[in-house]
């Protein structure tokens, strides 16, 4: 499944649209950045509350597929400017991780 | 090929720039080809160090070396050098603040990423005089 379809299927909020072509292969939940480079792979939808310039370096050097913030968190201006010019795909929900997890599971 | 070597400035406290270095590397290796699993590695190992600077040492300086076989990184500082070099080392245990950690760091996850990242990896630090971290990441 592309991001794309996800935005469409999730009715997700779209902040910043990248390159909305790439493909999802898994999902990875989580706030701790460290944690976060440590284990989610490329290709994943990283779902976090984290809406920060630092989240976006993360996404980047995983090579995270999009990153969905959850329980309608915010992304800072800073933030936004850098998943611009960085060409990442930051969307947003008012549903939970949880939540979130278990209908991206259903559908890839 | 000869080798390319690429020099970082990393400014203290500043996190709108933390990460510049290592995607800049990222970048490079991209071009030259380089399997996207040890690009991979090498940006992760190299911006947790770059994190580091930015939050415990005011910033500090990274040289880059690519040469056919491997990468190797050096991340310098000035700061204040680590105490207890074997309870950094250990997952879980961090000396960051909280402001720090409410921006998503400070999980005691840097120094083992690094680690684990990475091929070959050596500290010299002392305290009141800096840290010096070298890497080094095999091409496959």
């Amino acid at each position: 499944m592309k991001v794309n379809e996800l935005i469409e299927k999730l009715s997700l909020e779209v902040l910043c649209e990248g390159d909305t072509d790439n493909e999802i292969t898994g999902c990875y939940s989580g706030d701790l950045l460290s944690w976060v480079m440590s284990k989610a792979k490329e290709g994943d939808v990283w779902l976090t509350v984290m809406g920060n310039i630092n989240a976006i370096a993360v996404a980047v050097l995983c090579d995270c597929a999009c990153i969905i913030l959850t329980d309608k968190a915010a992304l800072d201006e800073e933030a936004k400017n850098k998943a611009e010019l960085q060409g990442v795909t930051v969307l947003r929900s008012e549903k939970s991780a949880y939540e979130l997890s278990v209908e991206i599971s259903r559908l890839i | 090929m000869d080798s390319i070597k690429l020099h970082y400035d990393v400014p203290g406290d500043d996190f709108t720039r933390a990460g510049a270095a290592s995607s800049d590397v990222k970048r490079n290796l991209k071009q030259l080809g380089v399997s996207p699993n040890v690009i991979r590695n090498v940006s992760i190992a190299m911006y947790e160090g770059e994190i580091n600077m930015v939050i415990h040492a005011g910033g500090g300086w990274i040289d880059v070396e690519i040469t056919e076989e491997e990468i190797l990184v050096t991340l310098a500082d000035e700061g204040p050098g680590i105490d207890n070099l074997e309870l950094a080392m250990k997952e879980g245990y961090s000396t960051a603040p909280d402001n720090i950690r409410c921006l998503g760091f400070g999980a005691g996850m840097g120094l083992p990423n690094i680690k684990k990242y990475t091929d070959d990896f050596r500290i010299e630090t002392e305290v009141g005089k800096g840290t010096t971290l070298y890497l080094k990441v095999n091409i496959e």
